[in-house]
């Protein structure tokens, strides 16, 4: 019961966030606007008792990516007019219309298996495990740290320029 | 697990409430007029430090706080690979330790580079 | 009727509290968002009080003495004062965000403490990712913080919201490190299991730790000397220039809440949190609270503030690499099987690697020129 109401509250938000990130046309309000819908995000994962990623979730996108986009909107010349019209607006539209039945296809045609074994309870020892245990993802981990070192030479890379 | 997060959303709700009741207190007692309101255009202009304003607000930022979003970004992410071995460390054992002395030599190699091309200090 | 009485009774006496009391799902809600709220409040106010004299001790003043005894009541007269001021909201400001940003700011520094244990499992929810929860949740008033810079449409405060987001960014990463040292300790991310694990408090086990939290603490919320982002001297006052009334109080607020909630945090992880004997649980958490606030009372009359340059290369260069050698070292020890009958030579050896850490690296931190812009 409490579940189907949260959920339904959580969805109803934000669906209105992802929205007003579209069509607000202060580009301060459409970011802070995305800064709820990440919210919203992470109380979905707690709704599917993955309590790990929704921490991670705030504090990865509404602590780091949310920084990162409002001070590219410091970097940005025109904030408060918003975005201006561009001749790409009709293309644009066909593309997103063509993406949207992409994503009405997959979803209408996947069997969403439901699990019916109980989640596991602490996550995040189990979480250890799949990542640093025998037969787990480690080669992937070492792999996420090249990515996120070839994002710290990028960043260096741009500090250098000026 | 579920019950210990209905106690955290509804403590939101609740606080949520309780802030903005606290901002909206003002407004309600300004309708009974123990607050004050005359606003006038001297008072409502930008005070900024006393002086007229010059320019627009909204100038560009010095790129160097981006470069640090970045950094912050990605060190970010690697320490949250690191909570969930320090839980459970004790059960991994010593290979895990190696795993993640090796995840952070490859960050550092960044952060060392960084430090050595002198980005690190503020200009 | 018996459950109320018996719930009252359970109220009144924590130390009779089970770890898993529940005492009905709306009532343990009830009863911890009240005392939550109830108790930040009044902490703010005492701690308010506490700053205010204790910082006119220490520069040869007095401070507020005239309203009640001791001029106790001084946060009480400044709260209705405050509360009977004129909102004056600048034209072209951004009123929506202007008006929302002390909303923003203000929910997280209470949401911290719905995980703080007052006592063994008194405590609103305990999340198995605990201390997660809470970096992350304080995360977010960055963005009223920054709200209220932005809504403002004052440079001063745009600048001010700036310097924060710098600060914050660059002193996040040691705070969470020096957190995972205890994490390794403790092997939980509960709050009130690392409480529960602290036989001796980890102030003991991790001082390099608890060196550097304190310090990233300190930076994360701004107090001084790390309060640049409202250092009246080149800013006005940051990011609140342009508020005025409750919504300022609110910020006055929000910066005396994390305050608090970051002395909880450390209280919690390094001093024992609740544990202590003879007086009741929830004393022993308050003392300790007040502790650890004093002492950041005390680093504030004592330190200058200082420079932005500085700032970030104490966080990068200095702090970043320590709470990476604490990190290592610690779990070492925790591999090794931490002997628990050794724990006070384990004390002593913890205690000579940080002073021996502290001395060799800040030579090699003044060698290359603490962070001075290089010509």
């Amino acid at each position: 019961m409490g579940m189907v109401v949260s959920f339904w509250i959580l969805a109803a938000v934000g669906i209105i966030a992802a929205l007003g990130v579209v069509l607000l046309r202060n580009v301060f309000r459409a970011a802070l606007s995305l800064i709820l819908c990440f919210l919203i995000v992470a109380g979905l994962y707690v709704t599917l008792s993955a309590d790990f990623l929704a921490a991670v979730q705030i504090l990865v996108y509404v602590g780091a990516i949310s920084v990162l986009i409002i001070l590219a909107i410091m970097m940005t010349r025109e904030v408060a007019q918003g975005s201006p019209n561009s001749r790409f607006q009709i293309p644009a539209f066909i593309v997103a219309i063509l993406f949207l039945e992409v994503l009405v296809l997959t979803l209408i045609n996947t069997p969403w298996p439901v699990s019916s074994m109980p989640p596991t309870a602490p996550t995040t020892a189990a979480l250890a495990n799949s990542l640093f245990g025998e037969g787990g993802y480690l080669l992937s981990v070492e792999i996420a740290a090249v990515l996120l070192l070839s994002a710290i030479l990028g960043a260096v890379v741009l500090a250098r320029e000026k | 697990m579920l019950t210990n997060y209905g106690y955290i959303g509804l403590f939101l709700i609740a606080v949520v409430l309780f802030t903005l009741f606290m901002v909206i207190i003002p407004i309600a007692l300004r309708f009974l007029k123990i607050v004050p309101h005359n606003p006038n255009p001297i008072k409502n202009s930008t005070f900024e430090c006393g002086m007229e304003t010059i320019g627009r607000t909204w100038v560009q930022f010095n790129f160097h706080y981006y470069f640090y979003a970045l950094i912050f970004l990605a060190l970010d992410v690697l320490v949250v690979f690191l909570y969930p071995w320090a839980v459970n460390l004790r059960a991994l054992g010593f290979a895990s330790f190696v795993a993640v002395i090796i995840l952070v030599a490859i960050i550092l190699v960044g952060y060392v580079y960084a430090w050595k091309k002198k980005v690190l200090e503020w200009k | 009727m018996a459950t109320i009485e018996l719930n009252i009774y359970n109220l009144v006496n924590f130390q009779s509290i089970p770890p898993d009391w529940p005492g009905g799902f709306w009532w343990h809600w009830l009863f911890f968002t009240v005392v939550i709220i109830g108790f930040v409040l009044t902490m703010v106010m005492g701690v308010i009080y506490i700053e205010r004299r204790g910082m006119a001790r220490m520069q040869s003043r007095l401070g507020p003495n005239r309203t009640g005894p001791f001029g106790l009541l001084q946060p009480v007269a400044d709260a209705i004062k405050v509360l009977l001021k004129e909102n004056i909201v600048p034209d072209a400001a951004d009123k929506l965000i202007h008006w929302l940003a002390p909303v923003v700011a203000f929910a997280p520094a209470l949401m911290i403490f719905a995980v703080v244990p007052f006592g063994n499992g008194v405590l609103l929810a305990d999340l198995n990712v605990g201390i997660l929860y809470v970096v992350a949740i304080s995360s977010v008033s960055t963005v009223g913080i920054f709200m209220a810079g932005w809504g403002s449409s004052n440079k001063y405060s745009l600048l001010g919201a700036m310097r924060n987001v710098a600060a914050v960014v660059s002193y996040e990463i040691p705070l969470v490190l020096a957190i995972v040292g205890v994490v390794l300790i403790s092997g939980s991310l509960s709050l009130n299991q690392m409480v529960v694990a602290q036989d001796v408090p980890f102030i003991l086990l991790q001082p390099l730790g608890f060196l550097l939290f304190f310090a990233a603490g300190c930076a994360e919320i701004n107090r001084s000397p790390f309060d640049l982002m409202e250092a009246d001297s080149e800013i006005v006052a940051g990011f609140h220039t342009e508020y005025s009334g409750m919504k300022f109080a609110m910020f006055y607020l929000v910066e005396y809440a994390e305050a608090v909630a970051i002395s909880a945090i450390i209280a919690t992880l390094f001093l024992g949190g609740w544990r202590g004997p003879i007086l009741p649980p929830w004393l022993w958490f308050v003392v300790k609270v007040i502790i650890v606030f004093f002492a950041m009372v005390w680093t504030r009359t004592t330190l200058p503030r200082i420079r932005i340059d500085q700032l970030m290369a104490f966080a990068w260069k200095f702090l970043f690499p320590m709470s990476l050698f604490n990190l290592f070292i610690t779990a070492l020890q925790v591999l090794a099987g931490w002997p628990t009958e050794l724990v006070w030579a384990m004390i002593i050896v913890n205690f000579a690697v940080m002073a021996i850490l502290v001395l060799v690296w800040s030579k090699l931190f003044f060698k290359l020129g603490r962070g001075r812009i290089e010509v």
